[in-house]
């Protein structure tokens, strides 16, 4: 097998004395789509957030393209990664969030223009006309002017992605993007990711309630514990026939839940 | 007691030498109050222990005297070490740094408001430290702490009459020196007072302005 996009190695997180991800170790392959479920609390979202930085690990390494994330050789040595390593480290990698966090006193278009500018130092032209072309991808370009206070949940996330996509990250991380969206908004969102999906070779980690979705998208399920891999494999494997007790109590809660929701749903049209 | 008029109007050319210094001192103590502020604030929430303890402890030293006795310091004090200012510059700094803590808080709070995922959001896009500050972050807060920035330089502008006490000849100064001089308190202090108000209450219906205006900016 070719080198990973991403090597985990014996990670550990722990929030005082919470351990959240505990030794974990997976490897991520350059293009895959990886799909990250469990119940919340299990350290999905944990993982996304240490590998785009934004948390520090307690213990272990994490490699992208066979460079160290969060350390640097310092004289022949392993140190702790300093601010100029990570800015290097993070042009090689996007997150999408749940909440958005959009820029609001921006317009979409600058959400998405700014930091290609600021940080590629891209010509803001050039940068203008990469974003109308993102915008038009997520079908968002009569916006282009508008605040982000004025768009739905939906069109927000969609400014999201692109914002992501202007840096052309080799990877992208979506963190329960569609966990925020009223439910006739996920759709809208989920199809930007299908065609993300098809249309590059962006390594692309998601984490996400929507079984569906990742059944469909993903090449490879984890499923997470209390910061364990319980099991892993292609999707098939794991929705159809899980090996493991707590996968399968997992999922027939998930999905009976999901059924509810649609009747409920259903009931009301 | 009688009010003379011909004597209001004698004092005015004087009195309006003290106007204008006193409006300088405002706008010069204004201008560093709002810069000194913002970098102690920036300070305090510095990762580096010792920067941020020593501006927490700046602030806490500079609020727990009275401005009055800073004014005494800088002006009467610090010449014994070589420092010489004159009275306008030692107030200006004193009016600055004295309130400067004060704005610190504002700012502070302003900083606080803005939501952990905007920071996280400028980690993603790969900003700098500093350019996470200067585009993301102060531009958010800036607008919502206006309000609350302005009361505290109408506040600042009140004080203005303790830089008698390190010989200003701002507006209060020349009123005392006309009074002394001619023995009558009530003309020029009633001038005082009458001048303090006509800035005051039109600034305190901008503030009731700024209020509404910046109270919910992208809502």
């Amino acid at each position: 097998m070719a080198q990973p996009i991403i090597d985990i190695q014996s990670i550990t997180k722990r929030f005082g004395d919470l351990t959240v991800l505990d030794n974990l170790s997976f490897q991520v392959q350059p293009g895959e789509k990886l799909a990250l479920i469990g119940p919340s609390g299990s350290g999905k979202t944990t993982i996304l957030r240490i590998l785009m930085t934004l948390e520090t690990l307690t213990s272990g390494h994490i490699l992208i393209e066979g460079e160290q994330l969060w350390h640097m050789e310092k004289g022949g040595e392993l140190v702790d990664a300093d601010e100029a390593h990570l800015h290097k480290m993070r042009e090689k990698i996007g997150m999408v969030f749940q909440h958005f966090n959009l820029f609001p006193h921006k317009t979409v278009l600058e959400n998405i223009t700014l930091a290609p500018r600021l940080t590629l130092g891209v010509p803001a032209r050039e940068a203008e006309q990469r974003a109308m072309e993102l915008l038009d991808m997520v079908g968002l370009a009569d916006k282009k002017d508008d605040k982000p206070a004025s768009l739905s949940g939906g069109q927000k996330q969609r400014v999201a992605i692109a914002r992501a996509l202007a840096l052309e990250p080799k990877i992208m991380l979506f963190d329960e993007v569609t966990s925020a969206l009223d439910p006739e908004l996920v759709d809208e969102v989920l199809s930007v990711m299908r065609q993300l999906g098809e249309e590059t070779d962006m390594t692309m980690l998601l984490v996400t309630h929507e079984m569906g979705f990742a059944r469909d998208f993903a090449d490879r399920v984890l499923f997470f514990d209390h910061g364990h891999i319980i099991e892993s494999g292609p999707p098939e494997q794991i929705f159809t026939n899980p090996e493991e007790e707590r996968t399968q109590s997992f999922l027939r809660k998930v999905l009976s839940a999901g059924k509810r929701k649609a009747e409920k749903q259903a009931a009301v049209l | 007691m009688e009010w003379d008029w011909q004597f209001v109007i004698e004092s005015l050319p004087t009195l309006w030498q003290g106007v204008v210094v006193t409006i300088q001192a405002t706008a010069l103590g204004s201008v560093l109050a709002l810069t000194v502020g913002l970098f102690l604030a920036i300070m305090c929430r510095s990762p580096n222990w010792f920067i941020s303890q020593c501006s927490k402890w700046f602030i806490e030293f500079v609020r727990g005297t009275p401005l009055l006795v800073q004014l005494y310091f800088l002006f009467y004090i610090l010449p014994d070490v070589g420092i010489l200012l004159s009275p306008l510059v030692a107030g200006v700094i004193g009016l600055g740094l004295h309130y400067g803590t004060y704005t610190a808080e504002v700012y502070r709070a302003g900083i606080d408001n803005i939501p952990k995922g905007q920071w996280e959001a400028a980690k993603a896009v790969n900003l700098t430290k500093s350019q996470t500050w200067k585009e993301i972050i102060i531009p958010q807060a800036i607008p919502p702490m206006i309000p609350a920035l302005a009361n505290y330089i109408i506040a600042m502008f009140k004080e203005t009459p303790l830089l008698s006490a390190i010989t200003v000849l701002e507006l209060m100064n020349q009123a005392r020196s006309l009074s002394n001089f001619h023995y009558r308190y009530l003309e020029p202090m009633t001038m005082v007072g009458v001048f303090f108000l006509l800035i005051s209450i039109p600034s305190v219906i901008f503030l009731r302005r700024l209020e509404q205006r910046y109270a919910r900016p992208h809502h």
